[in-house]
């Protein structure tokens, strides 16, 4: 399993944060997660190795948190926001928009590989809500045009 | 640490300082429930049953995971004690199945306990249970999910007591939920220590499931007959059409010295009892041909041609081989019966350790061999040679456990890659085959340190090695096969030069060091006495062959000579296990005693069906020495002990069985006339009962009858009756024999025997040899 110098750099600097090796587990599946895409049973295999672990304690971990996936998403992961302050401000409703503009649900991939949607808990933006997180970037004070000119902005992005 | 002062429900304790508080209130009986406390396990704090009320503290608080304070005031059973864990009974129960009747765990289900202590059986909650398949994980392990409270012990035990981690949790919140580390099925050492520790019937055993209920077994505890570690089981009997089955096997009063722990063996590998190959009727050889026989044909065959072939060839044309796995009575009584009724020296066993070269080697230096329970409590372990892991499971649990919880310093010298380097703090690998010199660089030879470098190890590695060895105090140290002979002296003199070191002799057998102290030797008589300076026994046991007998590869060639005109084998297999050439006995007289057609039996004249170790009375000795009582649990009618079978064969040549087993009461019947060359004497025997407070045993058969004679006659088996009788282990010193033979080391041959086989029962045992054959590959470990 060959990972990116990138990768490696943060792995040996995580290393070095903690007592012990398998404390470095959850950032580095997270890292390890953005750059193949998704933990699969290679991934697993070979951090397990590299930290001391059982497969077995690596996947505890991966099904024990929900932002760690084993299976790819699409290159844009939609995560929408329905707790309260989301929820008050329309929150389900985007998520309905998106579930039809992208003709999937909840945990759903497209066809094209484009998109995944989610629904997720508090993404600490209620300030600004409803709010959006497409990979790491933020996306505030929605309305269903503005996401529907979000979504048409990284398909373009996406295919071009 | 000090002691310190607390109230609970109203009553002043003490305990000492950073003890749990749940311990604290045990000690003063005063049960504080729970389920995912377990003494000796890391703190899980999970199941919130054993809350307290703690002055001054905001929220009722979990005794298993608080310490002791000076002046704490504690309340375990006020009501809102008793409310909060109703209502977490209550919670547990929203999910868990009402399938109790059927349930393994029915009648020792933890969560039963509570619900009838803290009275949930009514439930506010009206959603449906969430019901789940059970899974087969293992041929041994079954999970039942929905009945699964969550508690991890399981996951615990096979992660910090086995080292194993084949367990882990799935998921999170209510969707938790217990997993194998296969997907669907577990890799694993399958020693069912997840199913013996799961409060409930979540984990359950495919040797034992929807078999019966525990109230209607009878329970019996006795000691495992596989290896030489002499773990106590618990076997539950329940009576069928042909005697007693045994149909399970498990440790649940925990007073034997593997506490907790029992290994794959001990926990299934009964069944080979009620196999349906099991031999119950006595074989004759008749037109080449295996014949069904009566008892009475087949002993008077062996009576009258033992009785021939000794008064015509004399005693030296007769081997007899014993067993390994037979009890102490009955090792001493065929060595007796060998030497005083066959008159032969011709007597051996499969040796697998050698212990008489400890013997020797220790002689005029007591105190020096540990005990099992010693392992768990050293300071520091030193492990030269074996995989303990495999042959020695219980010695590598004590290991881990004191590793663990008591943070000794484990040093491992191997030739191979063995699994407990994982708690060695240095791990000294060997080239193969380099045991003996490691001990003599250890003793301090400088010369013989280029020769133990391999690709892991260096110079100053072993030099540290030695270095830190050197200093430690009461230091235990096992060591396996691999060291024979003058090895062992140089091991035992190294040794001296520490303070307060011991050591473990690893033998491979249930009764290995037993077979080895009852003089199943050539030229050993019991307790290790030469045969040549064996007076006592000549007192003992009457006039006997004074010349060294036949070790068993000498009997073979005397047999390929036409010279051994009979072999009398008792609960071994030789032609099976030592690879040796069946036809070699074709011109003897050959007996076997034994459970199955074995390879030995299948070439045998007579084939006696025995009884197994779990099927009659007497003692074990285990590898380190400890003597334990074995109790008879099973029976398969139509077999007899072997203790029985030798006294029969002795009365069947016509010899006066009062001479060999001391039974009756002998001062008032004969004046002792009977007992051996002291006639007219005062009879020692009965003397000594009297003075033991002991009755005369009024049978032949009684095995006991013999206990007495060993513990008046043997070295180093003067024991405590009643600790015996108890069922509690006693260590015996080895006994001191002065000048030792020492035994050529080639006679030692390991018996390879891993988790998963043991020889002629594994063989017969279906549920082992299934776990066997799903072993697809070695166990998942951690890296490192």
């Amino acid at each position: 399993m060959k990972f990116s110098d990138e990768f490696e750099s943060r792995f040996a600097e995580m290393l070095s944060h903690y007592p012990t090796r398998r404390s470095a587990l959850v950032p580095t599946l997270l890292y390890a997660q953005d750059e193949a895409g998704a933990l699969t049973d290679e991934v697993i295999a070979e951090l397990a190795q590299r930290l001391d672990l059982t497969e077995l304690e690596v996947r505890n971990v991966i099904s024990y948190y929900s932002m760690l996936t084993t299976k790819p998403r699409g290159k844009y992961n939609v995560q929408v926001c329905t707790n309260i302050a989301c929820m008050l401000r329309g929150g389900e409703e985007l998520l309905d928009r998106c579930k039809k503009r992208l003709g999937i649900g909840h945990k759903g991939t497209t066809q094209d590989g484009l998109f995944s949607l989610e629904e997720v808990e508090c993404i600490g933006a209620c300030s600004w809500a409803p709010a959006v997180q497409v990979n790491y970037d933020f996306h505030e004070n929605l309305t269903n045009a503005k996401m529907d000119q979000i979504l048409d902005e990284y398909k373009k992005k996406g295919t071009q | 640490m000090p002691d310190v002062t607390l109230t609970v429900d109203g009553k002043k304790i003490t305990a000492p300082a950073g003890s749990l508080l749940i311990e604290a209130c045990k000690s003063v009986g005063i049960e504080v429930p729970s389920f995912c406390y377990y003494p000796g396990l890391s703190l899980q704090g999970a199941c919130r049953m054993c809350v307290v009320k703690i002055e001054k503290m905001p929220k009722l608080q979990t005794a298993c995971t608080t310490t002791v304070t000076e002046g704490m005031i504690v309340s375990t059973d006020s009501d809102e004690v008793r409310q909060a864990r109703k209502a977490m009974v209550e919670l547990l129960l929203g999910n868990h199945p009402l399938d109790c009747p059927v349930c393994d765990a029915g009648g020792e289900c933890e969560l039963q306990d509570m619900t009838f202590s803290y009275g949930a059986a009514e439930s506010k909650y009206m959603e449906a249970k969430n019901h789940k398949e059970e899974q087969q994980w293992s041929p041994v392990v079954y999970f039942d999910r929905p009945r699964c409270i969550l508690c991890y012990r399981c996951v615990r035990v096979c992660g910090e007591g086995m080292d194993v981690w084949a367990l882990g949790v799935q998921n999170r919140g209510v969707s938790s939920i217990i997993a194998p580390n296969q997907e669907d099925h577990l890799d694993c050492e399958e020693c069912g220590m997840c199913i013996d520790i799961c409060p409930v019937g979540a984990l359950t055993s495919g040797a034992y499931r929807y078999k019966t209920r525990p109230w209607e077994m009878n329970h019996v505890g006795t000691i495992c007959t596989h290896c030489g570690d002499g773990c106590k089981t618990t076997l539950g009997v329940r009576r069928c059409d042909t005697g007693a089955e045994i149909v399970r096997g498990d440790n649940r009063d925990k007073s034997g010295i593997n506490n907790d722990f029992l290994c794959v063996k001990g926990r299934y590998a009964f069944d080979f009892a009620h196999h349906k190959d099991r031999l119950t009727q006595p074989l004759v050889r008749k037109n080449g041909k295996l014949t069904p026989a009566t008892w009475e044909e087949a002993f008077e065959l062996i009576g009258k041609r033992f009785r021939d072939i000794r008064d015509h060839d004399g005693g030296s044309a007769i081997g007899v081989i014993g067993s390994t796995r037979t009890t102490n009575e009955e090792n001493y009584l065929l060595s007796k019966f060998a030497r005083s009724v066959l008159r032969t020296n011709n007597v051996d066993h499969h040796r697998t350790a050698d212990y008489p070269a400890l013997a020797a080697a220790l002689h005029g230096k007591p105190g020096k061999t540990a005990s099992m329970r010693d392992v768990l409590t050293a300071p520091a372990i030193l492990l030269i040679g074996n995989d303990p892991t495999n042959q020695h499971p219980l010695l590598a649990w004590q290991i881990r456990t004191n590793v663990r919880l008591r943070r000794a310093r484990l040093y491992v010298i191997n030739s191979a890659p063995i699994k407990l380097r994982r708690q060695a703090t240095p791990f000294g690998l060997l080239p193969a085959d380099s045991e003996a010199n490691a001990v003599a660089f250890l003793a301090g030879d400088d010369s013989l340190l280029d020769s133990l470098l391999t690709d892991g190890t260096s110079r100053d590695g072993w030099l540290a090695l030695r270095d830190k060895i050197r200093g430690e105090q009461n230091l235990v140290i096992a060591f396996g096969s691999e060291l024979r002979g003058h090895d062992i002296a140089k091991l035992v003199s190294f040794a001296s030069t520490l303070t307060g070191a011991r050591l473990i002799c690893l033998g491979d057998y249930a009764n290995s060091r037993g077979a080895s102290e009852m003089g199943l030797y050539p030229d050993l008589l019991p307790g290790y006495e030469p045969i040549a300076s064996a007076d006592k026994f000549h007192k003992e046991w009457g006039r006997l062959p004074s010349e060294k007998g036949l070790s068993l590869p000498e009997m073979l060639d005397a047999a390929k000579a036409g010279r051994l005109k009979a072999l009398y084998v008792v609960g071994s297999n030789p032609i099976g296990r030592l690879n040796i050439d069946p036809f070699a006995f074709s011109k003897s007289f050959v007996v076997v005693q034994d459970m199955f057609l074995t390879e030995t039996a299948n070439i045998a004249d007579v084939i006696l069906p025995a009884a197994n170790a779990y099927e009659k009375t007497g003692t074990y000795t285990n590898t380190c020495g400890d003597l334990q009582l074995v109790k008879k649990a099973g029976e398969v009618s139509n077999t007899k002990p072997d203790f029985e079978m030798i006294v029969r064969i002795a009365d069947a040549m016509g010899s006066d069985v009062s001479g060999l087993v001391p039974f009756g009461s002998g001062t008032h019947s004969d004046m002792g006339q009977t007992r051996g060359v002291q006639s007219g004497e005062a009879d020692r025997h009965a003397v000594w009962l009297e003075a033991h407070n002991l009755e005369p045993k009024m049978t032949p058969f009684d095995p006991m009858a013999i206990l007495d004679e060993i513990q008046r006659v043997v070295a180093g088996y003067d024991i405590s009756r009643v600790n015996l009788l108890a069922g509690n282990d006693q260590n015996l010193e080895i006994a001191d024999s002065g000048a030792s033979l020492i035994q050529p080391s080639e006679l030692i041959l390991p018996a390879h025997d891993d988790l998963f086989t043991s020889g002629t029962l594994g063989r017969y045992s279906k549920t082992l040899n299934s776990v066997y054959e799903n072993k697809s590959a070695v166990p998942e470990v951690a890296a490192d």
